[in-house]
């Protein structure tokens, strides 16, 4: 056994993959973290007090998780649901339907739920430790764009099932829309938007007709919404993530006492 | 599969016959969460719990906390009308958001103490000792993070077989369904809407936290605190981090998910969600209470003259709070902070501010607007 391993171990397919030893010397361990582009988001050495979950209660970490699993399940979910009025509902019906024990959708509601209480905590957690303050004032900042793309996220998925709860609770908050300031129909200044007795903003042109296609929420803003889901918002989160994880780094790593 | 566990833990199915002592518990616990209640013991709670954190740090009151809490939740699930809200498959996720954020905010605040208690004898902060030692992050982080990944996922795996995601009617858009709730990370917001109208709890509001949330780096100067737990060496941004968060957003996502019912009625945890249930709204405009009862006249036609007495009240708190401020008791915030700081700062506070005192006057003289121009769609 010990001499099959060893005999991979020095194949040259292991060797074009991995180029250093087992991580048990300082060197081979800090090699590997070097040469791995995915561990390499981590610097070669941390301090202790940061690696602590009392201190970082492991909530930005689970988030990136989440992320990840929710990326995968919803990849999935992709092949079985088409976003039209007349299919969307029948398709989620059919995966509860027809899989045994399918447990996709259920990672991706549960998770979709998680991921808004983890971002919720790792904010917490950094306002508690005073992380936001210099030099991390602006990774704080991509993190609150993070969050607010995280809410979307969640937000737009809420359609996609288009049952009653789902129409409904959509209806709710797009709602809220029509009260934007000179922008919504029913917002206050709106009136003023006119010019020569024709009104600019009516119900059929405001932000929320731009949110939903439509006058209420409709086929045009299941598309919108599935779009914006699938691949618009992950992939500016994506982007930012990158540029949060990067920035963690260059302003110093995990925050700690100086 | 959820109905198993309300079965297991005993409830659901026929209604239960309480004894009085049971009674008595359901009936303080329908009365402490009417919202005026609710909202006022949270604060006082909050308050308290800073103001004696020394005792709340203790591990004994977080374990007794949890025990009771766990106790009254087996007590509660056997009545049909608790269960029926705690059970939906939706709303687990709430009991975690209430259970973690209990605890992590003991978390944060036992070690606050330690570190406080230290920093006063000279010593290192529980940080500061480990910061000095640094470790290789293959194995010693790189395991915790797999560690941690892995139980989370076998969890996740369980949570998902043991409740399947709910899929209601196909939508209807002819059949309002009533509540009608925003997903649920929003329904602090839609609590707002009993005090504030769409364009402030809907637009204004969640805007201001936005950029709030981004301006605090740029308008917290204190350099300490940076990377440890403390209280003592950041009062205010602590305290005030608790109430916004824990107050105004954690406990409203609560009230909205598990006490707002049908017509967005307050319901108690123990109360069936009746849907003839009717709150009387007897609320009172501002320039009703200013020309009808003080005046002894009727309200003016013209709407800017009718609201005069809201718009003076609302510039005078908006403009001339900030520099009165300035100039006597905040004076050396505004040296500290310079002006333009100091002005972002006052507005995002006072806005804040208003929230509170909106539902105090509600609560007290059912004061429906300061200024109502149902005219222009301008009700503050």
């Amino acid at each position: 056994m010990t001499k099959l391993f060893t005999y991979i171990r020095e194949s040259q397919i292991w060797k074009s993959i991995f180029r250093h030893g087992y991580p048990d010397t300082p060197r081979n361990r800090t090699l590997a973290v070097l040469s791995n582009v995915f561990l390499h988001l981590h610097p070669v050495k941390v301090r202790r007090s940061g690696i602590r979950l009392s201190y970082t209660w492991c909530m930005g970490g689970l988030t990136f998780f989440l992320f990840l699993i929710l990326t995968l399940t919803g990849l999935l979910l992709m092949f079985y649901y088409r976003p039209t009025a007349d299919k969307a509902y029948e398709d989620i019906f059919a995966l509860r339907e027809h899989v045994p024990i399918g447990v996709m959708r259920e990672m991706h509601r549960w998770g979709a739920h998680l991921m808004v209480i983890s971002v919720w905590l790792h904010m917490y957690r950094v306002f508690l430790t005073g992380s936001y303050k210099p030099p991390r004032e602006f990774n704080w900042n991509v993190g609150v764009i993070l969050l607010v793309l995280t809410l979307l996220l969640s937000f737009t998925g809420y359609l996609l099932p288009w049952d009653q709860l789902a129409v409904w609770a959509i209806t709710v908050g797009t709602n809220m829309a029509r009260a934007t300031p000179f922008l919504g129909h029913e917002g206050p200044g709106a009136a003023l938007v006119s010019f020569g007795g024709i009104d600019f903003i009516h119900a059929g042109d405001d932000v929320r007709f731009g949110l939903l296609a439509g006058r209420f929420v409709g086929e045009g803003a299941l598309l919108r919404f599935y779009v914006l889901h699938c691949v618009g918002f992950p992939l500016i989160a994506a982007t930012l993530m990158a540029v949060h994880f990067w920035r963690v780094r260059k302003d110093g790593g995990i925050s700690g006492p100086l | 599969m959820h109905l198993a566990l309300a079965t297991l833990l005993g409830g659901g199915g026929a209604p239960v016959h309480d004894g009085p002592i049971a009674a008595g518990l359901k009936n303080f616990s329908n009365w402490l969460t009417e919202p005026t209640r609710y909202s006022v013991a949270s604060i006082l709670a909050v308050v308290g719990i800073l103001y004696f954190r020394k005792f709340f740090a203790q591990v004994w009151v977080i374990t007794a906390f949890f025990a009771l809490s766990t106790a009254y939740f087996v007590f509660a699930f056997q009545d049909p009308n608790f269960n029926a809200i705690i059970t939906k498959p939706d709303n687990v996720p709430i009991v975690i958001l209430f259970a973690t954020v209990i605890f992590f905010s003991w978390l944060a605040l036992r070690r606050a103490v330690i570190n406080d208690e230290r920093t006063k004898r000279g010593e290192p902060t529980l940080e500061g000792e480990l910061a000095k030692q640094k470790v290789f992050t293959w194995p010693d982080l790189v395991y915790t993070e797999l560690i941690c990944l892995i139980l989370f996922t076998a969890g996740m795996v369980v949570w998902s077989i043991l409740i399947t995601a709910p899929i209601e009617e196909p939508a209807a858009t002819a059949r309002t369904p009533n509540p009608s709730k925003a997903p649920w990370y929003f329904l602090g917001l839609q609590e707002l809407l009993v005090y504030f109208d769409p364009w402030l709890a809907g637009v204004l509001l969640p805007s201001f936290i936005i950029v709030g949330l981004c301006a605090i780096p740029y308008l917290d100067l204190n350099p300490k605190g940076n990377g440890y737990y403390t209280f003592e060496e950041r009062p205010f941004a602590i305290a005030f981090f608790w109430v916004g968060f824990l107050l105004f957003w954690v406990s409203f996502v609560i009230l909205g998910t598990f006490l707002r019912g049908p017509n967005w009625s307050f319901f108690g945890p123990f109360e069936f969600w009746d849907l003839h249930k009717l709150e009387p709204m007897v609320n009172v405009d501002l320039s009703t209470y200013f020309w009808v009862e003080l005046m002894d006249k009727p309200r003016p036609d013209n709407p800017f003259v009718r609201e005069a007495p809201g718009i003076v009240a609302l510039i005078g708190y908006f403009l001339v709070l900030p520099p009165l401020f300035g100039k006597t008791v905040m004076k050396k915030l505004v040296e500290e902070m310079g002006m333009v700081r100091f002005n972002v700062f006052m507005h995002l506070f006072l806005w804040f501010v208003l929230i509170p005192v909106k539902m105090g006057l509600r609560w007290t003289v059912d004061l429906k607007y300061f200024i109502g121009m149902p005219e222009y769609f301008f009700n503050v």
